[in-house]
């Protein structure tokens, strides 16, 4: 029996092992560059700081005492809004877009190419980019002023709705894609059949269309809520030093303020803020399929 | 040697007796619930309608009959306004209705995939008609489990569940009871049985047939299935190339098909062409087929015309050639093949340059087998009136 055979027979007469044989490159993987550096900000995040950057042995709860310091409630308070707000505008703005495409015929693929389509530059250039239209020389200021609607040219660079317009853009695809997924897959008869029982176009639309495409709802809004929550380049180009995030905190913890314990520690912060948010996001969602009679 | 005269030559004699029912048995009645009149309709290029006119009465079981393209699917669908007519006009209790949407139109339809909505309970599928129609919730519940009930499904076991959790046959069932809780007019049935298995769709046929007379509902069910067709309906239109071919019952259908697609689509048949060339006391004598025999007088008939007729295979007797009745139409050929189909023997005669097929019935294989083998001379007889003059397609 050759060796290659014998390999198949083995697998097959453990399929259980066959799974984990599929698992284990990725997972080494992820263990050790994912659970691994994970579990080392966690010790970090308990550890006293020393003079350096470093840490000392030990153990101390300061880092995360610091975060009940008013200036840290602001910021964990802003990053959470902003987070919210992003996520509900890129609900409204994008479950339109992901309608139309998932109804169009001919141009769906032009039209879900063009929602990729900023993928193809990188994030960094492209909040520039935003510079360019927002700044008080920029493009909005310039039309205005030039067409005489407005006198003096408005400061929109360096201010919340900035900052907001910012990660809207930047995650507005990630919104786009997976509501389209799940409306794309909606059985055109479902609606038809609602129509022959009486239900006019609203009732059509909240009754079948989004229940149905709420799996995309969902992931649409784990994809924009996470990223948004630790995002820190949109809000340090666009929002300057007073619109700072949690993702700034952290990004300057590491880098200029070189307190890798405190910076550990605001990972874990957001980290917790993530899971607290998605899993009150679930219930409230599963109690809303409960009560929807 | 001798060939006993096979199948018993009085049968279909005494079915084709009854007198043929009148086009419409309800075309008394004041109005039709459904009428089209001269409808048409278009998808780009393809015309799925062209100029369909019909009526449906109150109460009938009108099936729309066809093979895939015809335009059946189309027509429902115009009934149902899911699509607007581009010419014509489709009535629904004689009010034009062509631009009025299906929430506006007073009409019920179970899908050919049922289209139950996944994510509610059976109970919430159901009762989603009299939210909109804006029913009482205290009448809902109670008109639910009656749907329920006159579906034969148990409220009890299955007003919670969802439809992932039923089988075809039970989705199927709520299907009907979702459009049958409405009380509609009208109920629309897009191949609605397609999905089951051969058993339950026969057990599905009966009960859609007692639903239609005990409820007194107006059924307009499209098929492909002539099975299905006739075992079920009041009336058929057969449809072919976006027009009605047919209309009529399934005895007009089956035994008076009025061209050669509907005779071919209903049902098995020979055809017999030849051309006329005179009289005869009851009707036209055609010579072709490599012999000359007789057909009931037909309006589209003159001497010297090409004449094309259907025989159906229980029309024709197999008899030795010696024995032909007097005065009954014969063609002689060979025995090909005698195929056994249990309640039916079919034997395929060779005749000039086709095949015909004769249906025999079977006495028992066993106790009085058939004494026709392949290679046997025979002739086939029928009577002059037991054929139908086709008129072209």
């Amino acid at each position: 029996m050759s060796l290659r055979r014998r390999v198949l027979l083995w697998f097959h007469d453990h399929p259980w092992l066959e799974a984990w044989a599929l698992l284990a490159p990725g997972l080494t993987w992820l263990v050790i560059f994912f659970v691994a550096p994970l579990l080392l900000m966690f010790g970090y995040s308990f550890m006293p700081r020393d003079a350096y950057g470093g840490v000392e042995s030990g153990f101390t709860l300061e880092h995360y005492a610091r975060f009940f310091d008013p200036l840290y409630i602001t910021i964990v308070g802003r990053s959470v809004v902003y987070a919210v707000v992003c996520t509900v505008l890129c609900l409204l703005l994008g479950y339109p877009v992901a309608y139309a495409i998932a109804r169009a015929q001919r141009w769906r693929n032009a039209l879900l190419f063009l929602v990729t389509l900023p993928f193809w530059t990188s994030f960094l250039v492209r909040i520039f980019s935003m510079i360019f239209l927002l700044r008080e020389s920029g493009l909005i200021n310039s039309i205005l002023v030039g067409s005489g609607l407005i006198e003096e040219a408005i400061s929109m660079l360096y201010t919340s709705p900035a900052v907001l317009v910012g990660l809207i853009y930047g995650f507005l695809p990630f919104m786009v894609l997976p509501v389209y997924a799940s409306l794309e897959k909606l059985d055109r008869s479902l609606l038809e059949a609602a129509e022959v029982l009486g239900a006019r176009p609203a009732a059509r639309f909240f009754r079948i269309t989004l229940p149905l495409s709420k799996p995309g709802v969902v992931a649409g809004s784990m994809l924009v809520f996470i990223p948004a929550l630790g995002s820190f380049l949109t809000s340090d180009l666009l929002g300057g030093a007073k619109e700072i995030l949690i993702g700034n905190l952290v990004q300057n913890q590491f880098t200029t303020a070189r307190n890798w314990p405190f910076g550990s520690a605001a990972s874990f912060v957001m980290m917790t803020l993530v899971l607290v948010a998605v899993s009150l996001y679930l219930r409230v969602r599963d109690a809303g399929e409960q009560m929807s009679r | 040697m001798m060939v006993e005269s096979a199948g018993s030559g009085g049968q279909h004699g005494r079915l084709r007796s009854v007198p043929p029912v009148p086009e419409s048995a309800a075309s008394g009645a004041p109005r039709p619930v459904v009428e089209f009149r001269n409808v048409s309709k278009k998808f780009g290029d393809y015309t799925a309608c062209d100029r369909v006119s019909f009526h449906v009465a109150k109460g009938e079981f009108f099936s729309l009959l066809g093979p895939s393209g015809c335009g059946k699917t189309t027509t429902l669908r115009l009934i149902a306004g899911f699509e607007e007519p581009d010419g014509g006009e489709v009535l629904i209790d004689g009010e034009v209705v062509n631009r009025k949407r299906p929430y506006e139109r007073n009409l019920a339809m179970v899908f050919q995939n049922y289209a139950l909505f996944p994510h509610l309970s059976i109970e919430q599928n159901i009762s989603f008609g009299l939210e909109m129609k804006r029913t009482p919730k205290t009448e809902r519940a109670g008109r639910v489990e009656k749907a329920l009930q006159m579906v034969q499904l148990d409220p009890s076991q299955y007003a919670r569940r969802r439809p992932a959790q039923l089988s075809g046959g039970q989705r199927q069932r709520v299907a009907l009871a979702r459009a049958l809780v409405l009380e509609p007019s009208v109920l629309l049935l897009d191949e609605p049985l397609g999905a089951l298995d051969l058993r339950l769709r026969k057990e599905m046929q009966l009960e859609l047939r007692h639903l239609n007379k005990q409820l007194g509902t107006t059924f307009i069910f499209v098929t492909h299935d002539q099975e299905e067709a006739l075992t079920m309906s009041d009336r058929i239109a057969v449809m072919s190339n976006a027009g009605i071919a047919q209309i009529g019952t399934p005895a007009e259908i089956y035994e008076c098909p009025r061209t050669p697609f509907v005779a071919r689509f209903i049902g098995e048949t020979n055809f017999f062409e030849g051309r006329c060339t005179g009289r005869h006391a009851s009707g036209w004598i055609i010579e072709g087929e490599g012999s000359r025999y007789v057909v009931p007088a037909h309006p589209q008939i003159a001497e010297g015309k090409q004449v094309r007729i259907a025989v159906r295979p229980e029309w024709l007797d197999v008899v030795a050639p010696a024995d032909v009745p007097a005065g009954e139409n014969h063609l002689l050929g060979h025995v090909l093949e005698v195929i056994y189909l249990g309640e039916t023997l079919h034997v395929l005669v060779r005749v000039a340059d086709k095949t015909v097929s004769i249906a025999v019935r079977n006495e028992g294989q066993l106790t009085r087998p058939l004494s026709i083998k392949p290679r046997d001379a025979v002739a086939l007889a029928w009577k002059a009136e037991d054929c139908q003059v086709l008129e072209d397609d």
